[in-house]
């Protein structure tokens, strides 16, 4: 199909704006080709994974952009970094990693991205409108975007998310187009009970399940019988986003495009429907934990970051308690939530009960961890999911109240009764 | 005796290999180290196998839009599959090609197939691709023997 290309769309691969915003167009455009969209489309904000150092390569991209002069021409925000800039000392950062790690955050910075450094951005400082056209990268946090808060982004990968926004153009395809936002497939809960559903730890369980079944469709989930809190919808996607590529989930009654299941499905008829059971969710539960013993060496928490919601959860729990002296404690947030923490009074208690706290990044971008962690327990279905292939450690998904429990004794402690009734 | 299957071409290019194949998605981040080419997503079927200077066929990646970088990175170390077979148009993949091409001018060829065709791709396969987006597939050798 043809082409068609706006007048900037061309006065930007003809360089009139520059050699940088030429490079980013040459690829936009050879992406459209990819996608098989016959025009682009503005956006009116980013969020660029870009800035994650993975190697010589993404560093050498960033600084190639960053020398022709590139600048974003519209709000972008920083996603997680390869390296927290003021504490990667205190862990086995190389200092060779954390180096290059910050060269490839200053260039971002350069192009004129705000230094967020988070992969939740939408708790803080950039919390698209329903309906907005934007460019985000990171997983999890596209599909928060599009499916909580209703703005429009396609699942833009590193490289693109900052082509994006020094154009400012995407190609008008995928989730930026209404009619590709119809749910694809019906998962309906079936005698789960509501007190497990209240539960945090429903949702990583049931977002793994789900993502692991969906793949790359847009999965409807219907038969909720509460409100999930805005943390649990974040864990949800997560969990979906990282078992499979989903970039937009619908649950009916409680997402903005699924009032009704009709809604969810734009009045077309569901093609596959999937009843899930306690049988389904159990066992999804057990996948998301490689080790079965006792032992455990770390529990670590906040992917996505953590919330001052979440920090006012965990607080209480850790009150006039400490870690077993085997145990490390860690939790992963963004340095703005540490600020509002902070003054709230929610550092006090991690750090009398010895735990401690990164910004930036997280156990999975930054290679923090010495070799003696072998094993970690965590809330976080993402963490579980990538732990045994990028830290080659073991993972125990369990409860936040049995992570911290778990840290106190020093052996995995799981309360089982939930998942049992 | 050789099929003959077309694709749409993502990321024009010629290669040739031997076939490592899964029905199975991947996230490269996570699944795909780029300093040896072994698939490392231990729940994943070619979880051990080594990618490098094969043709991977896998029917799209999965999770993590960091998935690019690495593959872009495995492509700069040298690390990364001769060519990849996909079941469909995979952004994330043809972005990685494509980047590799303007910054180091080493496009890695990238061939979406239909399904059917997807399906009948088997490891060990000889596999060769043209940049018109032909790819003739061999039986494994064994087989041409016996």
């Amino acid at each position: 199909m043809p082409l068609t290309l706006s007048p900037y769309d061309r006065a930007l691969l003809d360089g009139e704006h520059g050699p940088a915003a030429q490079m980013a167009m040459r690829i936009m455009v050879r992406m459209v080709e990819v996608y098989g969209a016959e025009r682009l489309l503005d956006v009116t904000a980013a969020h660029i994974d870009s800035a994650l150092y993975q190697g010589d390569a993404t560093l050498e991209y960033a600084e190639r952009l960053a020398a022709l002069g590139a600048k974003v021409v519209v709000p972008a925000t920083l996603n997680v970094s390869g390296v927290d800039e003021h504490g990667w000392r205190a862990w086995a950062v190389p200092p060779e990693h954390a180096e290059k790690a910050r060269r490839q955050m200053v260039a971002y910075q350069q192009m004129g991205c705000t230094p967020t450094w988070t992969c939740a951005p939408y708790q803080e400082a950039a919390r698209p409108a329903f309906g907005q056209q934007i460019a985000w990268g990171e997983s999890s946090a596209i599909v928060f975007a599009n499916s909580v808060l209703g703005a429009r982004t396609e699942r833009y990968p590193d490289l693109l998310d900052i082509c994006a926004a020094i154009t400012g153009r995407v190609p008008a395809a995928g989730l930026h187009v209404e009619e590709n936002r119809a749910g694809q497939v019906l998962f309906r809960l079936v005698d789960v009970p509501r007190r497990l559903q209240e539960d945090d730890s429903f949702y990583p369980v049931l977002g793994h399940l789900v993502g692991k079944i969906a793949q790359e469709r847009i999965p409807v989930v219907e038969g909720l019988n509460v409100e999930p809190e805005e943390d649990q919808l974040k864990a949800l996607g997560a969990a979906m986003a990282s078992s499979g590529a989903v970039a937009l989930f619908h649950l009916v009654g409680v997402t903005p495009e699924a009032p009704t299941r009709g809604a969810a499905f734009q009045g077309r008829t569901p093609p596959e429907v999937i009843d899930v059971t306690m049988t389904e969710l159990r066992a999804a539960r057990r996948a998301l934990s490689t080790a079965d013993g006792a032992r455990l060496d770390m529990v670590a928490l906040g992917s996505p970051h953590f919330s001052l919601a979440e920090f006012k959860k965990l607080a209480p729990l850790l009150e006039g308690r400490r870690r077993h002296p085997d145990v490390q404690f860690l939790v992963t947030a963004s340095r703005t939530m540490k600020a509002l923490a902070a003054q709230a009074g929610l550092l006090d208690p991690i750090e009398r009960f010895g735990g401690t706290l990164t910004v930036d990044t997280c156990i999975l971008t930054t290679p923090m961890l010495p070799p003696e962690i072998n094993i970690i327990m965590t809330n976080s279905a993402k963490f579980a999911y990538y732990g045994p292939g990028l830290l080659d450690t073991q993972m125990v998904f369990g409860r936040l109240e049995d992570c911290v429990g778990s840290a106190i004794s020093g052996k995995v402690e799981r309360d089982d009764s939930l998942w049992t009734a | 005796m050789d099929r003959v299957m077309h694709g749409r071409v993502l990321v024009a290019g010629e290669a040739q290999g031997e076939a490592l194949v899964s029905a199975e998605p991947l996230s490269f981040w996570g699944g795909y180290d780029q300093h040896s080419g072994e698939i490392i997503d231990r729940r994943h079927p070619l979880s051990g196998q080594v990618a490098a200077g094969r043709i991977l066929a896998l029917p799209s990646t999965r999770g993590s839009s960091t998935t690019t970088a690495i593959l872009l990175e495995a492509i700069r170390l040298g690390t990364a599959p001769a060519a990849l077979l996909t079941a469909g148009p995979d952004s994330f993949l043809a972005l990685a090609s494509i980047v590799a091409d303007e910054m180091y001018q080493k496009p890695l060829p990238i061939i979406a197939l239909q399904p059917e065709d997807f399906s009948m791709l088997k490891t060990g396969q000889g596999v060769r691709i043209f940049d018109d987006g032909t790819v003739e597939v061999n039986p494994p050798q064994e087989e041409t023997i016996s």
